[in-house]
């Protein structure tokens, strides 16, 4: 049922030669292609829209949901509705994940909406990576967007990674914490070519005592666009930090508008942005231990982004 | 064996005008441990940048073993056997200690190799291995993992751009060890730019330059009991006098 191009697909975004253990569902071509749920983790198809509802029971521990999307038609447009429904003190991790395979002349486009309602002192480790791949001239679009709750004392993490291949990418991020609770974002991201990869996160301090910290690296290559655009606000006694630290290359144009905003005497909000070329000495210093420019340049960017 | 012939080295000031930065210095280096040394501002940094590239002399040549180096790149140079410690060590964002000495070394070393090239310096490796290169070590750290890099390497020319400056006195008297190692064990040349006395007092020649000239050069015997007896002299008399 999986092709070889659906499987290196898979390798690329959940690094998955084989199928994983635990639950799973797999979307491929806007089909189920394969599902598994466990004894804790209950995965349902929506009836009143494209997508899933997946399920944690509370408690569920140390175990972990993958949910890849592999394309590999040309012209495939899709909006899908995925909903994570994690119940209070579960522990797990949620491999997510989308891979594009265009070889056509037609826009191969999917537009993910996840929402997250993390129960109370809940934890969650969310990875998300995306990749497109073929040689034809149809574009590749991802417009993720994620929606996140969280109950008092719970605590998530999102690692996003888009590295190669997607030719415009709009991600919006909403997040709103009860009290304790705390989100960390990490997003990598490196565009090159023509393409266009814009960023927002919206996260809402509402409880006392929630944190977060958002952190963004990201490479913009040959006349790559990228957009950043954060903003924290502290709603009650909380902590709040954003980051942003772009590396720009020959003619790509990065933007970073990070944002701020107390509405509690008790917020304690900081911001850092930072976009610059790839600093002259540590080209020269890996050049003097043998490597070319362009090998110096490699070794420093994905180190950047590891 | 590397030769330098009349390296001249001017650069344009902020005002405009042209300043001499090196005056035609010659020499040739074909001694296990050669040490340079000299005031602040008189030129060995831009002279050991000379030598590894990263700055092209307004003219003159650089001899190694034989080939004209004048005109290579800061690669080339590195690929035919020049290695260079710097006196500030660069930072990164993501490079570990492991894939700094990795790619120093040139080739896939494994954890316990990197491991030894970390301990020759001094540092526990264990504790440092995985660290990114970045400002959360401290100045000597970061000094001794360049050194190790340039361990790593192993290349016949190593060049050691002060590399005491900006290390606490617990530090350096591990730093004069790995020297003293350094000169024992290891082939080829080393060139190091210092102004420490234990560490002129492993050389086994004294380069002073200064004001871009090269000034003396000469056994330590020769050299050293003049520089320090002019250090003292030049000591702000009425400290000396206060000092006794």
């Amino acid at each position: 049922m999986i092709d070889e191009i659906q499987k290196n697909l898979l390798r690329e975004v959940a690094d998955l030669d084989s199928l994983p253990v635990g639950a799973y569902n797999i979307r491929a071509n806007g089909e189920k292609a394969a599902r598994e749920t466990t004894e804790n983790i209950d995965i349902v198809t929506k009836e009143d829209k494209n997508g899933i509802d997946i399920i944690i029971k509370p408690f569920t521990k140390n175990e972990s949901v993958h949910i890849p999307v592999i394309i590999s038609e040309s012209g495939l447009k899709e909006v899908v509705y995925n909903d994570f429904h994690i119940g209070e003190g579960a522990n797990v991790v949620i491999i997510a994940g989308c891979g594009i395979h265009n070889c056509g002349t037609q826009s191969s486009e999917h537009s993910g909406i996840h929402s997250f309602y993390v129960g109370k002192n809940a934890t969650v480790r969310y990875v998300e990576k995306h990749y497109g791949s073929g040689d034809g001239t149809g574009e590749n679009i991802m417009n993720p967007t994620t929606e996140i709750y969280m109950e008092e004392g719970s605590h998530m993490e999102m690692e996003t990674t888009q590295i190669k291949g997607i030719n415009s990418t709009v991600r919006h991020t909403t997040a709103k914490l009860g009290a304790g609770a705390t989100l960390i974002v990490k997003e990598k991201i490196m565009t090159h070519g023509t393409q266009l990869a814009e960023t927002d996160f919206v996260v809402d301090l509402d409880g006392d005592g929630s944190s977060t910290n958002v952190i963004s690296r990201s490479v913009a290559k040959d006349k790559s666009h990228q957009i950043f655009k954060s903003n924290i606000r502290g709603n009650a006694s909380c902590h709040g930090h954003t980051e942003c630290d772009a590396i720009i290359m020959d003619d790509a144009t990065v933007a970073a508008i990070p944002e701020i905003t107390a509405n509690h005497i008790d917020a304690s909000l900081i911001h850092e942005a930072a976009i610059g070329k790839i600093a002259g000495e540590q080209l020269i210093k890996l050049m003097t231990l043998g490597l070319d420019e362009k090998e110096a340049e490699e070794q420093i960017v994905s180190g950047f982004l590891k | 064996m590397l030769e330098l012939r009349n390296i001249s080295f001017s650069a344009e000031t902020e005002n405009g005008t042209t300043k001499d930065i090196l005056k035609d210095i010659s020499l040739t280096i074909d001694e296990r441990f050669v040490a340079i040394t000299g005031p602040n501002g008189g030129g060995k940094s831009t002279l050991a940048k000379v030598i590894a590239g990263i700055i092209t002399p307004t003219s003159g040549q650089i001899i190694l073993d034989g080939e004209d180096i004048t005109g290579l790149s800061i690669t080339e140079r590195a690929r035919r056997g020049v290695s260079f410690a710097f006196q500030q060590p660069v930072c990164f964002k993501g490079i570990t200690v492991k894939d700094l000495i990795t790619l120093a070394s040139g080739r896939k070393i494994g954890v316990s190799e990197a491991c030894q090239y970390l301990s020759e310096v001094g540092l526990c490796a264990r504790d440092y291995i995985n660290r990114e290169v970045n400002a959360s070590l401290s100045g000597g750290e970061l000094k001794r993992i360049e050194i190790a890099t340039v361990l790593a390497r192993g290349t016949k020319l190593s060049l050691f751009d002060e590399p005491e400056a900006g290390i606490d006195l617990w530090s350096f008297n591990n730093l004069i060890k790995v020297f003293e190692n350094m000169h024992e064990k290891k082939g080829g040349s080393i060139l190091i730019i210092s102004h420490q006395e234990r560490i002129l007092n492993i050389a086994d020649k004294i380069v002073v330059i200064a004001g871009g000239e090269l000034s003396r050069i000469g056994t330590k015997e020769e050299i050293l009991p003049e520089l320090l007896g002019k250090a003292g002299s030049v000591a702000c008399p009425t400290l000396s006098e206060k000092v006794v």
